[in-house]
């Protein structure tokens, strides 16, 4: 692991990326760099590549070309290690119905190789935090869609990660649930945790947010704080930018 | 290699067995039944498998020239037309027979036995010139036939060919040994079946396991895994023991059942304990097909259907049904993995072959060269199709 000057402070890097499926181009020339501690938001809508960088960020996918570095590790040839850092929350609530929530929790525990008396500890504190404690016993087959979603990220954080990647977290999520996940992603923040958010809520994204880069088509196509780019494109909120920038709303896709 | 991920992500698997009602149906619950029906349909009235009676002879009379004396007197057994002489080279051969059931006797002609013959005519008012001798004879002591009937029998043929005597009882230079009784249980239908079921048990977890990948792959379960810092080779290492522990728990419930509705294999602990892991391993085989399912399954529901695949082949080539099938079925069936499992049980449970037996040594080793290698096809194919 060797750090250029360039590189020193930078939590991840991403150094022209591209990645291809047959036809498609996800991701093409991403070039992006997020420091340690910083919530970076990666905004836009459906199709847009965010999925596509999470992905290739973990170490799921394998760029078509341009290289990944996560805490300092080359994804590519160091992809245990960057596993090691990181914690991941799927977009798709990928929970086991057949086991409790507390189950699902400390087997994820477990694969992080947390040892028992931490991993006891961050449970009880994670389930409090995410309102899962009441029916943390129950199988996940009788959750309800907010509380899977919770659970979901739970799964992700136990191990108390350095990096975390949130993809799409609070989509379908009820009120409550969503502004639970905000409370809990303001204090990863505080314990200077550098976070990769993938939303398509521009007020998510505004509010907790101290970077964005807002994606369309696989093309990173802004990047800025939200007040950089609301100040850059004259508008009043993200939407507008995005507006401006492309023509439709977000939601739109 | 990190074990306590191994152990949670396997513990999670046996779990989803326990907890799917579908997977313990399927695993657990139709292996009990199906032998609680064949057991009790096929053990209580399926009636013995003996039609016939017969004696193995083995003739080690060697000694002198002249008449044929131990000839004459195995034609003389034939000639009875109740007794059906079976010759032997050796005693061994014969012994292994006996025990399995194919006859009911074994009769060894000592190597003096042309003397003693040859004695008794030269001196036969001089029994102090006679060369004595014993005629060894081992019977199946399960049956009353055997032990009632061939020893007076032997005795009468013996007196007539031999010594040209009407009575058994007058004095001879050559005695019939004090039987050894041999345990030979009759066999009913059911003894023949189980260890085809035992076998048969496993090869269900074939969709288990792809239907659990499949799953696994559609909801992201699969993905998640491979974002934390287990390796493949844990992954599949925790695969690979959950379905051993499962194949265990099959076979000790199959047999425990078939054990309480009175089956009773041959064997001792070591053949026992043989029977388990061979159908241990057996389920990594039965893991690899599932694997392959799994890769060309896109949905559960087609990993269901393609298990079949594996699974109906299995059945009818390799497990209790196969002695129903022509040679020629027989003969393809030894290109299954079942195949071999049933019969290295069968040599085990029913024929009472020690561990260590040629026969069961080599299906050993085709269990575990087919298990090891389907195993890690199916790795290799599941990994392409899911990056993992």
């Amino acid at each position: 692991m060797t750090d250029t000057d360039d590189e020193k402070g930078k939590e991840i890097i991403i150094d022209n990326v591209t990645k291809k499926f047959e036809d498609t181009t996800a991701v093409e020339g991403l070039n992006l760099a997020v420091e340690k501690g910083e919530l970076f938001g990666l905004l836009g809508p459906n199709g847009a590549g965010k999925t596509t960088t999470i992905n290739i960020l973990c170490g799921l996918l394998k760029p078509t070309s341009g290289s990944v570095r996560v805490g300092g590790y080359d994804v590519a040839k160091e992809a245990i290690k960057v596993k090691e850092l990181i914690g991941v929350c799927p977009q798709d609530t990928a929970v086991f119905s057949y086991l409790t929530g507390r189950e699902n929790v400390e087997l994820f525990g477990d694969l992080h190789a947390v040892p028992k008396d931490a991993l006891k500890k961050n449970l009880e504190d994670l389930l409090n935090k995410l309102g899962l404690q009441e029916d943390a016993n129950q199988r996940v087959g009788k959750y309800s869609g907010g509380m899977k979603r919770r659970l979901n990220m739970a799964m992700s954080l136990l191990h108390d990660p350095e990096i975390a990647f949130l993809d799409e977290p609070t989509v379908a999520m009820d009120v409550q649930s969503r502004h639970a996940v905000w409370d809990f992603i303001r204090e990863l923040k505080s314990r200077n945790k550098t976070v990769i958010l993938t939303t398509h809520f521009m007020e998510e994204a505004e509010d907790l947010c101290d970077e964005i880069g807002i994606m369309d088509h696989g093309r990173l196509i802004a990047l800025g704080s939200p007040s950089e780019l609301r100040d850059k494109y004259g508008a009043k909120n993200l939407e507008d930018v995005f507006l401006q920038l492309t023509g439709r709303r977000i939601r739109e896709g | 290699m990190n074990h306590h991920r191994i152990f949670a992500l396997a513990k999670k698997e046996l779990k989803k067995t326990i907890r799917e009602p579908a997977a313990l149906f399927m695993i657990i619950l139709f292996p009990v039944l199906l032998t609680l029906v064949f057991g009790t349909s096929f053990g209580a009235i399926g009636g013995t498998q003996l039609a016939t009676y017969q004696i193995g002879v083995v003739n080690l009379d060697s000694t002198g020239t002249g008449q044929n004396w131990s000839q004459s007197f195995i034609a003389a057994l034939t000639g009875t037309q109740i007794l059906k002489i079976q010759t032997y080279a050796d005693n061994g051969t014969a012994q292994y027979d006996l025990v399995q059931g194919k006859i009911q006797a074994v009769m060894l002609i000592p190597s003096n036995f042309r003397d003693s013959c040859d004695s008794f005519w030269r001196y036969p008012e001089e029994p102090s010139s006679w060369i004595n001798t014993t005629i060894q004879l081992y019977l199946d002591s399960g049956s009353v036939f055997a032990t009632q009937a061939i020893p007076p029998m032997v005795q009468q043929v013996l007196a007539t060919s031999a010594f040209a005597k009407k009575q058994a009882s007058f004095s001879m230079p050559i005695q019939i040994s004090n039987p050894s009784l041999i345990s030979v249980g009759k066999f009913t239908t059911f003894d023949f079946m189980a260890p085809g079921i035992f076998a048969y048990a496993s090869i269900f977890i074939t969709m288990i396991v792809a239907q659990s990948f499949v799953t696994d792959r559609e909801n992201g379960s699969l993905r998640r895994i491979n974002t934390t810092p287990t390796t493949p080779a844990e992954f599949m290492m925790s695969q690979a023991m959950s379905n051993m522990i499962i194949g265990l728990i099959q076979v000790a419930l199959v047999f425990t059942t078939a054990y309480v509705i009175g089956y009773r294999p041959k064997g001792d602990a070591a053949s026992l304990a043989l029977a388990f892991g061979i159908i241990t391993i057996f389920s990594l085989c039965n893991v690899g097909f599932g694997l392959i399912t799994a890769t060309l399954a896109k949905s559960a529901g087609a990993a269901t259907g393609i298990a079949f695949l594996f699974i109906l082949p299995q059945m009818f080539l390799g497990t209790f049904v196969v002695s129903a099938l022509s040679q020629s079925a027989q003969a393809v069936g030894r290109f299954v993995p079942s195949y071999y499992v049933t019969d290295a049980v069968t040599s085990l449970f029913l024929r009472a072959a020690p561990p260590s037996s040629p026969t069961v040594l080599f299906d050993v080793a085709v269990v575990s060269f087919y298990s090891i290698g389907v195993l890690l096809v199916g790795i290799e194919l599941f990994k392409r199709r899911s990056s993992f």
